[in-house]
């Protein structure tokens, strides 16, 4: 059924657009709006763009990042600034995916996809989203909370800090078929070491709950406590504490539970 | 439901459609145009079928916005041969057997050209990460990456 599209050179009009029609979606990179009008979701009425340069923006050089929601995971993996998001730009999709999706529009994915919002939650991100009365920040969990709830609003950008060491943020999505293919689990680690122990930790999970999801438990397990074996088997043992993973075609959700403790215990140990 | 009037370049020729909003860029292509290279398989972003290359960029004809692709240069399996002749890609997917089914085949040979004109000379790591968003469920993969190497090997003789 055809659609109306309709294209604004602001974020701000795009913005508005999106908070005064139901029926309207935002289109990004294509991989999400595109898919769902080809397989005849007649929920959308209007596809609304916006061509604002912001949302292509990469303001990479200091130890604060911002990444506009319009870059590519292709623009990601060519910018050196960008290299602790290099492995999880590269988990997603194919050279074609990679050139389309965006990272606004991941942020949307449901499972088995969305990898790079994993890596986003253990980076603790801020989300910029531009409603239809003006701008604000959010922090990316809360904006994980209610992502279904967000008609009428745009994201712009997200930011977040850089890993303080390259060990400090570490990353891992089981699929199963290399080198592309949907996720049976999402690991993303943020461990930076203090004088010998965990400080800050924060671990982020794909696929064991509707959205990503922080391992809380494990990470208490990590917090103050040197990365050894013996902390890292407590923090493994713990990381399926309050995850609701479900049955699909690439993992039941008994062999998530089984398998999230063995890649996170890999992950942090630095075994491949 | 009024049309768009899109133009654009088609394999380096001047093309002029009218759209319906929401028309996907495979359908311009196939219904509109008449290019019949670009397969539909899975609609989804899955299977790599409808791979075309935009600016010469790798993209998928299928989740693209028709009218995105407005002023803009689309390239397709159709406008790779070099005049009378098959493009290198094309021989070598005939002489190794890369094909069987063909179905995947343009998909499998726009990826394979958009990672050449970038890299002529890959390494087998990259050359299965340049098809790994395409699917052929007849070869096991393994011709078509043979294939591909041997085009990058006759190009680097020639």
């Amino acid at each position: 059924m055809p659609v109306t599209v309709r294209t604004f050179t602001s974020t701000a009009e795009a913005a508005s657009a999106l908070s005064s029609d139901r029926g309207a979606r935002y289109l990004g990179g294509g991989t999400l709006v595109m898919r769902a009008l080809n397989e005849g979701d007649i929920s959308i009425s209007t596809i609304v763009r916006a061509n604002d340069h912001a949302l292509r923006r990469i303001d990479a050089a200091g130890p604060r990042v911002t990444i506009g929601a319009g870059v590519t995971f292709a623009k990601i993996l060519a910018e050196r600034d960008l290299g602790f998001l290099h492995a999880p730009a590269r988990s997603i999709g194919g050279p074609a995916v990679r050139n389309m999706g965006t990272v606004g529009g991941n942020l949307f994915a449901p499972n088995p996809y969305g990898d790079f919002t994993v890596a986003l939650l253990a980076l603790d991100a801020t989300i910029a989203v531009q409603g239809g009365f003006g701008a604000r920040e959010v922090p990316i969990e809360e904006f994980l909370q209610s992502r279904d709830r967000q008609a009428g609003s745009l994201v712009i950008s997200v930011t977040c800090q850089k890993p303080a060491s390259s060990d400090a943020f570490r990353y891992r999505k089981v699929t199963r078929i290399r080198p592309k293919g949907g996720s049976v689990i999402t690991i993303a680690a943020q461990v930076p070491v203090s004088s010998g122990r965990v400080l800050g930790a924060r671990l982020a999970l794909g696929s064991m709950a509707p959205a990503p999801v922080r391992a809380r438990a494990a990470e208490r397990a990590l917090e103050g406590r040197q990365l050894d074996a013996s902390t890292i088997a407590a923090a493994a043992s713990a990381v399926t504490e309050g995850t609701s993973p479900v049955d699909d075609a690439l993992g039941s959700a008994w062999y998530r539970r089984e398998i999230a403790a063995v890649h996170l215990r890999r992950l942090l140990s630095g075994q491949e | 439901m009024s049309k768009t009037a899109l133009q654009f370049r088609h394999n380096g020729r001047d093309a002029a459609i009218f759209v319906d909003g929401g028309t996907n860029l495979l359908v311009a292509l196939r219904e509109l145009i008449g290019d019949m290279t670009p397969k539909f398989g899975c609609g989804q972003g899955g299977c790599g079928a409808c791979s075309v290359l935009i600016d010469g960029e790798l993209h998928l004809a299928c989740l693209t916005l028709a009218e995105t692709v407005a002023g803009r240069s689309v390239e397709t399996l159709d406008g790779i041969k070099e005049g009378p002749n098959l493009h290198p890609l094309q021989r070598a997917f005939a002489d190794h057997f890369a094909a069987q089914c063909g179905y995947c085949t343009p998909g499998m040979l726009m990826a394979a050209k958009a990672l050449l004109d970038r890299n002529p000379q890959p390494s087998r790591a990259e050359v299965v990460e340049a098809i790994s968003g395409n699917i052929c469920r007849c070869t096991g993969y393994e011709p078509i990456i043979n294939a591909v190497l041997a085009a990058a090997a006759s190009r680097a003789r020639a």
